[in-house]
């Protein structure tokens, strides 16, 4: 944080955004846009209903194609909110004090657009409550031994702890705003939430117990909830699939894709907002650095993908990776390889990692890199596996990218507004940043 | 002297280093139903008014350990007892594969015992609070470190106590009707 700033004025900086700030032209046309591509989204879902899956370009062999590549993608992007949020908190890491709260609005917006893909993907999407456990009248129950259903339970819990976590840091914030709002409407909207917060020492006691109890739980749920995303996959036997280095690589790839988008959230946000004093340029460059670290942990999945296929002697993953590079889909990967492995090793020059500029640009090379991968492992693996009579070819519709992109709209759509109405920067966490917080006494 | 009765006398401070030790001094005094507010959690704090037990990670051990066992039992009664499904000829209490859910489970009853624990134990949400009558009380959620000692403490006595809170270095001592 830079120095110069007090309990008070770190309060009502934050809060003003939220409190006083007027409205802008650039939000509101911003607003504008990402609504429109949410009612693109909405009526993209609308007609799915109405007419069913075939609207994708989805049919055997690639029965997956861009919903679960999409799924895939947007849980991953979560990830880094969790990791900034609990895992850098046990650590210590005080400098994330400063981006945990919009990191964490950013993981449920991103879980909230992935959870929706597999469930339009079941075909009858008004079925989705069937994947729960419930007393129903049919006598029918889940198959527990099935990787789709620990993914309901996993991005279930996901959501719900990230949610926990997130309201549970927003109570002394939204008591914060309760004592500073002016307008009637909102001291009530912000008093009911706080729900009679008043810092008391006993309530801060049993809150930071809590608070790290809830880190420490969310930390292994971070690393299982990608695990199990990649148990989908690994359990099958498509070839490119069956592999055991899927669960961390997936999981490095959830954090590498994840800290991508909270540079693209973050760099503009400090600008427009002019939260510099906050979000300083060490935030941005260790989030390039941990971009950087988890980028080589993907790239070293890519080397020892092919290594195990050729090292494990069977045919049929050595032409899966064979396809990959020399099949019609050759040019999705050679973007993939130099999206993700090539272009951010930029990241290396101490300049370029200190420019927002370029690690915005960065970022979304690496955003726009992941989403390959993921259709690399999903369409590629799947257009050709075992019999040549079984081979086809995936063309995604107008309704795939409607849907795909609609779903970005969405994602915008809820951090724009989340900007104007919650603080998006954790007051509590910054104060106890000051020197002056810190007690001067023997404990 | 007003006719509502009492509910405490409250103490500002500048910091948390003046309030941990007024705090302490309190305590030293006798005074026992007392609570310290701060926009932040101070450390030391809850353990100088004497706030020793924090039931907090009994709550969530039991949460979560109850998410385990509710977890695996629900699996082990749907897939061996309930509804047998042969399933490429696994045996019913497949185990290995009960892992997963029995895991998401547990953390999520165990999360979820640790923010409705926090709330409960704290007796939130709590809509009125007779500390909210003091106009000061809003720069809590600030920059301001207040120190309560409440009416219902037996050593309390309207003027005693005023005195001694002045002698700790508070100021804008005001009285918190109920």
């Amino acid at each position: 944080m830079a120095p110069g700033h007090t309990f008070a004025t770190i309060t009502d900086k934050i809060s003003s955004i939220v409190l006083t700030r007027p409205v802008s032209l650039g939000w509101l046309m911003g607003v504008g846009f990402v609504a429109l591509w949410t009612f693109i989204l909405l009526f993209a879902v609308s007609y799915l209903f109405y007419q069913g899956v075939g609207i994708w370009g989805v049919n055997v062999p690639v029965g997956w194609g861009f919903a679960i590549t999409n799924f895939v993608w947007w849980v991953g992007i979560g990830h880094a909110g969790t990791l900034i949020s609990a895992i850098l908190l046990l650590l210590r890491q005080s400098w994330r004090n400063s981006i945990n709260r919009f990191a964490e609005a950013m993981t449920l917006f991103a879980v909230a657009c992935a959870g929706l893909f597999p469930i339009l993907h079941l075909g009858r999407p008004w079925l989705a409550y069937w994947l729960f456990p419930y007393p129903n009248t049919m006598n029918v129950w889940p198959q527990f031994r099935s990787p789709l259903v620990w993914d309901v339970f996993a991005v279930s819990t996901y959501f719900t702890i990230s949610l926990l976590f997130w309201f549970q840091g927003l109570i002394p914030d939204l008591a914060t705003l309760r004592d500073r709002a002016v307008n009637r409407y909102a001291r009530t909207i912000y008093g009911f939430m706080a729900m009679g917060w008043r810092g008391s020492a006993r309530h801060w006691k049993r809150y930071h117990t809590a608070y790290l109890l809830l880190a420490g739980l969310a930390t292994p749920l971070v690393l299982s909830v990608h695990t199990v995303v990649s148990f989908d996959f690994t359990i099958a036997i498509v070839p490119g699939w069956h592999s055991t280095i899927f669960p961390p690589y997936f999981v490095a790839g959830a954090i590498y894709s994840g800290f991508a988008m909270v540079l693209i959230l973050a760099i503009p946000i400090r600008y427009f907002y002019g939260l510099e004093d906050f979000v300083t340029m060490r935030h941005l460059e260790n989030s390039g650095m941990i971009m950087l670290a988890t980028g080589l942990i993907v790239a070293y999945g890519y080397i020892m993908e092919p290594f195990m296929a050729w090292f494990g002697g069977n045919k049929y993953d050595m032409y899966q990776f064979w396809d990959r590079a020399h099949g019609p889909y050759w040019w999705v990967f050679l973007a993939l390889i130099s999206m993700n492995v090539v272009i951010p090793q930029v990241l290396w020059i101490g300049k370029l990692r200190r420019s927002p500029f370029w690690l915005f640009v960065i970022s979304l090379d690496v955003l726009i890199g992941m989403w390959i991968e993921r259709v690399v492992i999903v369409v590629v693996s799947l257009h050709r596996d075992f019999l040549t009579s079984s081979w086809g070819m995936y063309y995604p519709t107008k309704w795939d990218w409607f849907t795909f992109l609609g779903t970005i709209g969405f994602f915008f759509l809820c951090m724009l507004l989340f900007l104007r109405v919650l603080p998006m920067i954790s007051i509590f966490e910054l104060r106890e940043l000051l020197p002056e917080a810190e007690v001067k006494v023997e404990p | 002297m007003s006719l509502v009765p009492l509910y405490g006398l409250l103490a500002e401070f500048d910091n948390p280093t003046d309030l941990l030790l007024a705090a302490r001094k309190a305590h030293d005094e006798g005074y026992r139903k007392m609570d310290g507010y701060s926009p932040f959690p101070v450390e030391g704090l809850a353990e100088a008014i004497g706030f020793e037990r924090d039931r907090m990670p009994l709550v969530v051990l039991v949460g979560g350990l109850l998410g385990c066992v509710g977890g695996y039992l629900m699996q082990w009664w749907i897939s061996a007892d309930s509804y047998p499904l042969n399933v490429g000829g696994r045996p019913y209490h497949s185990w290995p594969a009960f892992f997963v859910v029995t895991f998401e489970v547990t953390v999520l009853c165990a999360g979820l015992s640790a923010l409705f624990g926090m709330l409960g134990l704290n007796g939130l949400p709590m809509p009125y609070h007779p500390l909210f009558h003091v106009p000061r009380f809003e720069f809590a959620s600030r920059d301001r470190f207040f120190l309560c000692i409440e009416a219902s403490d037996p050593r309390f006595d309207v003027l005693e106590t005023r005195r001694f809170l002045e002698g700790l270095g508070g100021h804008g001592i005001s009285e918190v009707p109920y």
